[in-house]
């Protein structure tokens, strides 16, 4: 019999998200990705490209289900996701730990997290009635304009704020009825999956987050010039970068959201702007007669 | 004037399928003609139309033998003054007038329509419109004006509206029926354009906005949708039926965009006396002013002009 | 003479005279300058184009060809302002200046009309009843914003962004000066617009206007010329923000070009809009929506409802309604104030038509046109329908931007709306029926900013314009509009 202090853990294996399933990376590819002592800490899965176009069928066929969900169902959908959360908030904060970062800061990173979800499913029934209007026509005809989410956004999350920066860009996306394909920050990946598998548990349907990680300078291009993309936000680089991203983005004059100077711990890098700007505004006639 | 009678389809329509109507369209769409702007020549010929589609109309409780004389004299001198005037096309007034009418006409081509059917209300029993019918015709009335039913059409007998329609349209024998469906009572224009619907199927020679006694009489918007529902009867059974807006056209501009919207909505071929008329008092006054004011250049003051 | 009995005849018989519009109380310079700094004055280089009415071919002016100096000039005449007397006005006057232009544009609306006839080649009445008065509307409107600003954006502090550089098309060549100057102006920025090279006149004349109006020197500047000149605005460096409207390959070069420049843009680009006809909807009045959405200012519209989708129980009706209406169309001299139809824009527009007329009978679509007759000088184009079209038409997928109709049919709700979403584009849409919950259906279905619900080709300065997908990013006019002319600060 062995002991239970002789027990042998049993490590996690890293995979990617991708239409509510798990699967390894079509590639077989993988990178190790390794701890400040230079332990391999997991072997994440060093996503491809076709990784990334599967990710856009499934985002975009989750498209008309999750916009046309009510808001109500998304602002709840968004708070599961922090109960979740928080129910595994240790496992959270291990991994961050773990990529480096101390442990009271960890603690804080998941719980800012935690309530950047309440805050958003708060937005959820709301941002629409803020940005909304009845626009009063000369004509005879009621008028009104609406916010409608864009579609598929892609978004690479930030390199450095890896769990918090991760959901500041994609709750936001998703409150609003887009549907997302994420590329997790490069160097500190763990968390992002881990998400994922809290995203899977919180009634979050299939494909509308898909989550990526492998090399930002493979996947960008990606990320910036596919057509079937509507939105792209990045978070991280320099003005090359940024070049590079809207000049591919053109290509279907895709939205681009550039949150390069964002500081995603502070409380105003959390607000209803975020939501609008992947959403359309949407105005409607019709006559007033009989 | 002859007016070929014509048979009724003697069926009775699924009003189910009768096109509906979008009130905010049909005004736009009006307004548009009215934008239309009618010079020089054009107008001459409009204005000449116009007075050949009158329906010179007396129709007050204090009329009397004397005043229709009057009105009959107008209708054959409308203005000596101006050579080439076409005649009006009929004298509309009450039964009890159309021989008083008749004989004052004498062999003048202008016709005598009488309203008929307990004008304008048309509320009395069935044997009572149908014998009105008869004594009119009898005394000469060339046209018959009977109103609906509004109150049963309101209460959706549309059977018994129809079934009215074809009674009086028998009773008229070769005499040319008018249907005035009241659209002004009639409150949508969805209700105006069923109504034009069963009129038509019933046997109406023409269909009639209004009696002028109720308000809003004819309107562009209500006359389009009258305009529109005889263009689909047309293309369904091949019989052209007439138009008569009644009540409130009394400028030659308002009349002149009358015409246009029935150029671009049924075409040249009802362009004639035959197949149109404006039932109006006054207007014929002030297209003769008009047709005075091309040919002299000089604004016209109405005191030049008989008012009778 | 019309010989079939059973059809309804529209050309025998009563005509209108012609009603042309005077044009003596307009007069047009031998030659137009740059607007700059309040002055006008000549281009560097000295070069001119001509402007020439599309109607007859004749010539109406020259205006100046701005170069890349003078684009510098214009740029440099706008940060001044913006840096002067415009930002440190206070935002109520600012707002009275812009008052001031919405009223002389009204005063002076007949004038602009005939001038937007005689230069671009749209019937009268159309510039008369539409364009001129939203034009003059839409300065009004935005006039009105200028103080109240805060109150547009909750919770955060909106600032002016600097020199708006501004590109706008021949398609309503005043309405698109005032949907780009007036909400720049409001939010407190400097202007350097350029109308497109064949219809300068009618922003020229503006420039009169804004000097009539007395705005400081350089808070707006119209400056004229072609592709290039416009590239030099976008690409000047010293411009916070662009706006264009125009074709989406022009706008993706401008995409690609802002590109790493930090630079605001909006783009108002094309479309090929579905007008869905259910077999419950008002026809009579469906169809005169089919006439609105193609046929108004010669096709020449981005949101024009330019693929008809029509239920099949219903197309022979509709069609057959249609081609009568179509008889009606007048289409000829456009300041005659009956003409319904005026001149294509230029030679090279009306060749763009023709090769798509071309294209469509080469792919086997059936092409009706109305029989009326069109003058023998000037570029026209009567009204053109084809019938037997699918999806895979590029009558149907691609923009043409004239008084050409693509009718195809559809089954079922959904079969109508994969079709209209079916494309790139996603400006507009239309949707006929007279059941109201299909309308909210239909209307929160089509994926396209601009959605007319029983009616088509509506405007007003309170209403928010412009495109999903390819047809553009951000929006223009009303509370919207203000977006695109201001940075927020929290």
């Amino acid at each position: 019999m062995v002991g239970s202090s002789s027990r042998v853990p049993v490590a996690k294996t890293y995979k990617i998200y991708i239409d509510g399933k798990f699967p390894r990376t079509e590639s077989g590819r993988y990178f190790p990705l390794e701890n400040s002592d230079g332990n391999v800490i997991a072997n994440m899965c060093w996503g491809s490209r076709k990784d990334f176009r599967n990710s856009v069928v499934a985002a975009r066929k989750a498209f008309p289900g999750w916009s046309s969900a009510s808001a109500y169902l998304r602002g709840q959908i968004m708070y599961r996701i922090a109960e979740m959360l928080e129910g595994r908030s240790d496992q959270f904060v291990a991994e961050l730990v773990l990529q480096g970062q101390s442990k009271r800061r960890a603690k804080k990173e998941v719980e800012a997290t935690i309530d950047r979800l309440i805050y958003y499913a708060g937005w959820s029934d709301k941002y629409q009635q803020i940005f909304s209007a009845v626009n009063p026509v000369s004509s005879s005809h009621f008028n009104f304009s609406v916010l409608e989410a864009t579609g598929v956004v892609s978004i690479l999350a930030p390199n450095d704020s890896s769990l918090l920066g991760l959901v500041s860009n994609v709750i936001p996306a998703i409150v609003g009825g887009n549907t997302c394909v994420v590329l997790a920050s490069e160097k500190m990946p763990l968390c992002a999956v881990s998400f994922a598998e809290v995203l899977h548990a919180s009634d979050v349907p299939g494909g509308v987050v898909n989550i990526l990680t492998g090399y930002r300078e493979e996947l960008v291009g990606q990320f910036a010039s596919h057509m079937d993309v509507n939105a792209v936000v990045f978070c991280d680089g320099d003005a090359e970068v940024a070049r590079d991203i809207q000049e591919q983005a053109a290509d279907n004059i895709k939205r681009v959201i550039a949150r390069v100077d964002a500081d995603w711990a502070k409380e105003k890098s959390q607000n209803p702007y975020l939501i609008k700007e992947t959403q359309e505004t949407k105005t409607t006639w019709h006559p007033i007669g009989s | 004037m002859s007016l070929a009678a014509v048979k009724a389809t003697g069926r009775m329509p699924d009003l189910s399928h009768v096109p509906l109507v979008d009130e905010v369209g049909v005004k736009e769409r009006a307004a548009r003609f009215q934008t239309r702007s009618i010079k020089k020549a054009s107008k001459i010929e409009a204005l000449h139309m116009v007075l050949s589609m009158i329906d010179l109309t007396t129709l007050e409780g204090q009329d009397t033998p004397g005043k229709v004389k009057q009105l009959c004299q107008k209708a054959i001198h409308l203005h000596d003054a101006l050579p080439g005037l076409p005649h009006v096309a009929a004298i509309c007034v009450y039964p009890t007038m159309v021989g008083v009418a008749k004989k004052a006409l004498g062999n003048n081509d202008i016709n005598v329509a009488s309203v008929a059917t307990a004008f304008p209300s048309g509320m009395a029993p069935r044997q009572i419109k149908l014998e009105e019918t008869r004594i009119a015709v009898d005394d000469g009335a060339d046209e018959i004006d009977m109103v609906i039913s509004r109150g049963a059409f309101l209460q959706g007998e549309y059977g018994f509206v129809f079934d009215e329609i074809a009674a009086i349209k028998e009773a008229c024998g070769d005499a040319h029926l008018k249907v005035i469906l009241e659209t002004g009572e009639l409150g949508t224009l969805d209700r105006v354009r069923r109504a034009s619907v069963l009129a038509m199927h019933a046997g109406a020679d023409f269909i009639k906005t209004s009696t002028g006694k109720i308000q809003p009489a004819a309107t562009l918007p209500v006359t389009l949708v009258m305009l529109q529902a005889i263009r689909d009867y047309f293309y369904e059974t091949g019989r052209m039926v007439g138009m008569k807006p009644a009540g409130g056209i009394s400028s030659s501009k308002l009349a002149i965009h009358y015409l246009v919207m029935l150029r671009e909505t049924l075409g040249n071929a009802w362009m004639t006396p035959e197949w149109y008329r404006f039932g109006a008092s006054s207007l014929a006054n002030d297209v003769l002013m008009q047709l005075q004011k091309q040919a002299t250049g000089v604004y016209q003051s109405a005191d030049y002009f008989s008012k009778d | 003479m019309s010989s079939d009995p059973s059809k309804l005849a529209f050309h025998d018989g009563w005509q209108y005279a012609p009603a042309p519009e005077s044009t003596d109380h307009v007069s047009i310079d031998e030659q137009y300058e740059l607007f700059i700094g309040g002055e006008f004055s000549k281009p560097e280089e000295e070069r001119y184009f001509d402007t020439i009415n599309p109607a007859t071919e004749e010539r109406l002016s020259s205006v100046a060809l701005a170069g890349s100096a003078d684009v510098d000039r214009a740029v440099k005449a706008a940060r001044k302002a913006y840096s002067g007397a415009w930002s440190k006005m206070k935002a109520a006057e600012r707002g009275k200046y812009i008052f001031r232009i919405a009223r002389i544009l009204q005063e002076r609306a007949r004038e602009f009309s005939v001038l937007e006839s005689l230069d671009g080649g749209k019937p009268i009445r159309e510039s008369r009843d539409i364009d001129i008065p939203l034009a003059a509307a839409h300065f009004f409107y935005y006039a009105g914003w200028a103080d109240k600003l805060e109150y547009a954006f909750p919770g955060r502090t909106p600032k002016s962004l600097g020199v708006a550089g501004q590109v706008i098309p021949w398609n309503f060549p005043l309405l698109m000066a005032s949907w780009k100057i007036a909400p720049a102006l409001a939010c407190g920025n400097t202007v350097v617009l350029k109308p497109a090279e064949t219809t300068p006149l009618t922003a020229l004349r503006l420039a009169e206007v804004i000097r009539e109006a007395d705005l400081p020197p350089g808070v707006v500047n119209i400056i004229t010329g072609a592709g290039e000149t416009g590239a030099a605005i976008v690409n000047h460096d010293d411009v916070d923000k662009v706006a264009f409207t125009g074709s989406t390959d022009v706008g993706r070069i401008i995409q690609r070009s802002l590109a790493g420049t930090g630079k605001k843009y909006t783009l108002e680009l094309g479309g090929k809009a579905a007008n869905i006809i259910f077999a419950d909807a008002a026809i009579d009045q469906a169809v005169e929506g089919i006439v609105n959405g193609i046929f108004f200012n010669q096709g020449h519209v981005c949101c024009a409802g330019s693929r008809l989708l029509v239920q099949e129980s219903v197309a022979e009706e509709v069609i057959a309604k249609l081609k009568d209406r179509m008889e009606t169309l007048i289409v000829g001299d456009p300041l005659d104030k009956n003409t319904d139809i005026g001149a294509i824009n230029s030679a090279e527009q009306l060749d763009t038509i023709r090769s798509y007329l071309s294209i469509g009978r080469e792919e086997g679509a059936e092409m009706y046109q109305s029989s009326c007759k069109v003058p023998e000088t000037g570029y026209w184009c009567r009204p053109t329908i084809f019938t037997g079209v699918s999806q895979s038409h590029r009558i149907v997928q691609e923009e043409i931007f004239g008084p050409v109709l693509a009718i195809q049919t559809f089954r079922t709700l959904e079969e109508g709306l994969t079709k209209a979403n079916n494309t790139p584009y996603g400006l507009s849409g239309g949707v006929w029926t007279d059941k109201g919950a299909k309308i909210f259906k239909m209307t929160q279905s089509i994926r396209a900013g601009v959605v007319w619900a029983n009616t088509f080709n509506k405007f007003d300065p309170t209403s928010p314009f412009g495109g999903y997908k390819e047809s553009g990013v951000g929006r223009e006019g009303g509370l919207h509009g203000l977006d695109a002319y201001v940075t927020l600060e929290s």
